[in-house]
């Protein structure tokens, strides 16, 4: 549409300039292109969003710009920078642009910070070399960097080393390091993939903020829709190298007209809405079923945190007094951020973990009473999916050999042939080709793996599935898919499923009740269908609105009411309710009691001084 | 199923050794220790002279063609020929079953240390660093002074029983970084005994990188032996390995250089190759996969 190519040009000149933009690898099994014939432009001031699955050469495009590609990598085209061609440039030229006009902000800020630097080093480092700032000046310009994306004391954090500080905090040096050069384009690659939902969306309301304040351009690479659904002016929709559409947010995000974008917003539109859900999911909802397979009363988890000469130096107490009942057929979700005990909370309930008080029982047996040869046996029952698809999978073995190994363990008596039938068909369930049989982990996609993983833990077709956060590390199509077989299995066998994420969309569609966890303590336990209107507890409502939409009006309206603030260290935790400190509700009482744990309503229980005032 | 599985092992593999053949330095490397060790086999049919045989006619005879003293002869007119390719057999036997002895006490040890508690596992490792503390070299002298000197199997023990501490100490560090892996989790969670977990999943899992580094002691086991024989605490008289060939020609160093020439460039030459076919394979088996 040429209209609204003048309108978008007419916001600010052109900043960045890709021309027929093409990038290949030279790799043993000869040239892999990873990005095709790539146009497109930024102006100045403008957010652009470039979205596509992974491997879909978004990011190669733009490293390749910045001059950061390996050796292996040859580029063609042009790229043109305030009218300055980038491609070709010599490395000490190439330099003076980076890092100073052009910011950088990358998906992994662990690995993007170096380890044994303070924070405050880092960023000074920066101002002394772009700005040519004294040592002073650059320490101070530090601080007011780090004060600037809204770190809090940032004369403590700028003396802590990154692995001291969370996730999202360590998103926010990133981003004051970019800043530190004044760049007038931020190019952000995955800047809150690995990020909780609740600080995803801190951080992209913090870029949003810079951006408006600064007249900075940002480029906002990432595979999630909604990520730039609210944030972007336009929109590039890329796959496999090349470009599938672009145009202005509204029009590429409410009306599509490529397949392909339709086919990326349905997934994200599916994870996003209860709607979706399906029916086995409703139903027994509140009442327990009769028999109980999984019960957790009262369950303590501690770590010994350090050693000192008289033993632990402190302890963390992971998960605090949570009990949970998990009947037959049942489906029961926890949620809660990274660091609340969610997933401690599982190994607990499988007795991977020692608990400090508190009891487990596997259908009325308590785990302590039973002698190892006998745990392991019932062990059969209960199965579990991990987060990591690959790290849970053994390297050495192939997908035959993995998914094997639980039917060797409990039926060894089982013949070869009966094995290898067994092992098809559960390959074939969860949708994998026999042709994987004799792959290996690191052979196969994210998706394959966790695929795999699933069809491990089905094979001995246990009445209880424990999935720790499955998707997490997923792309969104392929969460998708993942969330879509899980309900599928679930319909077809009955069994039990506790989910755990820190997404409450996802649990929202598979679950019919939900347990809200905060740094290890139960907050809020309610049937799914509450979630909207009728959940009690502020934390559960922070939780709602920070799901991402792929409507960019909904999400802009949203991100006007994201929460700052994050989640406490667990090893001090606040006094009286723990949630307080992020609470916009929180008084005098709050920091003195604990909140009881009180009944609102038939299966739906509240830990919260307040919810009966509560809007 | 598992010849399929068999052929994406051996693609594994065969990738490996391409890339060992492919840099000309392994190769020729790989090439001149195949020499060496086939030339040590085969000494006996080589030469006319045993390697206990004294020729009076020709004592301390320089290297040249005179009666098939090719590298020579000691004072005692011993073929230094014969003697050396003796030497080199001695040497790369008990190093390579030195090696072999560390190697199997070491991944026992380490990787049950490794997946023990925390008492246990800390009980264990203080066990090697207290040995780790002891001079080795006393250690062995004791064990070669209590037994019989010389014996070729004493030697080994020896040897191994020192050996293994850093493979011990490798393999347990290994083991500690699997088992936060989750496919350890996951196989404890599928009902998997710890026995099977042991062998199953951890020790294939630490041996890629154990197996390398297995090649480097090799080199460091010969060296030690030449040194022991070399102390005459090692093989002795009228065997001859490395060790005590080098240290009877160091005494003749001024008259007679070749006494210490020849034995002393096997040695080297030997030394390099596995050392160079150990770097190598740890570059060829990087393990960036995972």
């Amino acid at each position: 549409m040429p209209s609204t190519r003048a309108n978008t040009d007419a916001v600010g000149a052109e900043l960045l300039r890709l021309s027929a933009l093409s990038v290949s690898f030279a790799t043993p099994a000869g040239r892999v292109s990873a990005v095709r014939d790539l146009t497109l432009s930024v102006a100045r001031g403008e957010c652009l969003g470039v979205v596509g699955e992974s491997g879909a050469g978004k990011s190669q495009a733009f490293l390749a710009v910045m001059g950061l590609l390996p050796a292996n990598a040859s580029v063609t085209g042009s790229a043109r920078f305030e009218g300055s061609e980038l491609l070709g440039l010599a490395p000490a030229a190439l330099e003076q642009v980076r890092g100073a006009r052009i910011g950088l902000v990358f998906q992994d800020p662990m690995s993007s910070l170096t380890p044994h630097l303070t924070v405050g080093a880092q960023i000074a480092e920066v101002l002394m070399r772009h700005c040519g700032a004294a040592r002073a000046a650059a320490h101070a310009g530090a601080l007011a960097l780090l004060e600037r994306v809204h770190v809090n004391d940032p004369e403590r954090r700028a003396r802590q080393y990154p692995h001291e500080l969370s996730g999202g905090m360590r998103q926010r040096v990133m981003i004051a390091i970019a800043l530190g050069g004044e760049p007038q384009l931020l190019i952000a690659d995955e800047p809150t993939t690995s990020l909780d939902v609740t600080i995803q969306a801190q951080i992209l309301a913090l870029l949003g903020e810079l951006r408006r304040e600064r007249g900075m351009a940002l480029v906002l690479i990432t595979h999630d829709v909604a990520a730039v659904a609210g944030m972007a002016d336009r929109v590039v929709v890329m796959r496999a190298g090349c470009l599938v559409e672009s145009g202005t947010a509204a029009e590429v995000l409410k009306h599509p007209r490529e397949a392909y974008t339709r086919e990326l917003l349905r997934e994200a539109v599916s994870l996003e809405s209860g709607e979706a859900r399906p029916a086995h999911a409703r139903g027994v909802a509140a009442a327990p079923a009769a028999r109980t397979l999984l019960s957790v009363r009262g369950v303590s988890v501690r770590f010994a945190v350090g050693t000192g000469w008289l033993g632990p130096v402190s302890q963390l107490l992971a998960v605090r007094d949570v009990s949970l009942e998990l009947g037959a057929e049942e489906s029961l979700g926890i949620v809660g951020e990274s660091g609340c005990g969610k997933s401690t909370l599982a190994r607990a309930a499988l007795a991977l973990l020692a608990t400090s008080s508190g009891s487990v029982l596997w259908a009325d047996r308590d785990v302590a009473s039973l002698a190892p040869r006998e745990l392991r046996a019932r062990r059969r029952d209960l199965q579990i999916v991990f987060q990591d698809p690959l790290s849970s999978l053994d390297p050495r073995m192939c997908v035959a050999e993995l998914i094997a190994e639980p039917l060797r363990v409990h039926a060894p008596a089982m013949d070869e042939a009966a094995r290898a039938a067994e092992v098809a068909a559960a390959l074939a369930r969860v949708g994998l080709p026999r042709e994987l049989l004799a792959r290996y982990p690191h052979e196969l996609s994210g998706g394959q793996c966790q695929r795999v993983g699933i069809a491990r833990a089905m094979i001995l077709q246990p009445q209880v599935l424990v999935c720790d956060e499955p998707v997490s590390a997923l792309d969104l199509p392929t969460q998708a898919q993942i969330v879509a077989l899980l309900g599928e299995l679930r319909a077809g066998t009955r069994m039990s499923l506790l989910f755990i994420s820190h997404n409450l969309a996802l649990v929202r569609r598979l679950c019919a009740r939900v347990l809200v966890l905060y740094l290890g303590r139960m907050m809020e336990l309610l049937p799914a269908e509450h979630l909207g209107e009728g959940a009690r507890h502020p934390y559960t409502r922070e939780l709602m609105s920070a799901i991402p939409s792929a409507d960019p009006d909904v999400q802009r309206a949203r991100r006007t009411a994201v929460r700052s603030g994050e989640p406490p260290s667990a090893l001090a935790p606040p006094s009286g309710c723990v949630y307080r400190t992020r609470c916009p509700h929180a008084d005098l009482v709050c920091a003195e009691r604990v909140p009881a744990w009180e009944s609102v309503g038939a299966g739906h229980f509240v830990a919260c001084h307040h919810w009966r005032e509560l809007p | 199923m598992s010849e399929a599985a068999a052929a994406v092992r051996s693609g594994l593999w065969s990738d490996a050794r391409r890339r060992l053949l492919g840099n000309p330095v392994t190769a020729s490397a790989l090439g001149a220790l195949c020499f060496i060790a086939l030339l040590a086999l085969l000494a006996p049919a080589l030469s006319r002279w045993g390697y206990e045989h004294l020729d009076w006619q020709h004592l301390a005879a320089p290297p040249g063609l005179t009666a098939g003293h090719w590298f020579g002869t000691d004072r005692l007119g011993r073929d230094l020929f014969v003697r050396t390719l003796y030497g080199v057999r001695l040497s790369l036997l008990i190093s390579l079953l030195a090696s072999a002895v560390s190697f199997l006490i070491g991944v026992s040890w380490g990787a049950v240390a490794g997946l023990a508690p925390q008492r246990t596992d800390a009980l264990m490792m203080r066990f090697v660093d207290v040995l780790y503390s002891l001079p080795y070299l006393f250690v062995v002298i004791i064990l070669t002074s209590l037994f019989r000197r010389g014996s070729i199997l004493v030697l080994t023990v020896a040897l191994g029983a020192v050996g293994w501490l850093t493979t011990a100490r490798i393999v347990r560090a290994q083991t500690r970084a699997l088992r936060r892996r989750e496919f350890i989790e996951a196989a404890r969670a599928a009902g998997v005994p710890p026995a099977a977990i042991l062998l199953r999943h951890v020790i294939p899992n630490v041996l890629g990188p154990v197996a390398v580094y297995a090649t480097l002691i090799v080199p460091q086991m010969i060296l030690f032996e030449s040194f022991l024989s070399f102390l005459g605490l090692g093989v002795q008289e009228p065997q001859a390995s490395l060790g005590n060939l080098i240290y009877v020609g160091a005494q003749e160093m001024e008259s007679a250089t070749w006494m210490l020439l020849v034995p002393a460039t096997f040695l080297v030459v030997l030394l390099a190759c596995l050392n160079l076919i150990g770097d190598a394979l740890r570059d060829a088996l990087d393990p960036r996969e995972y």
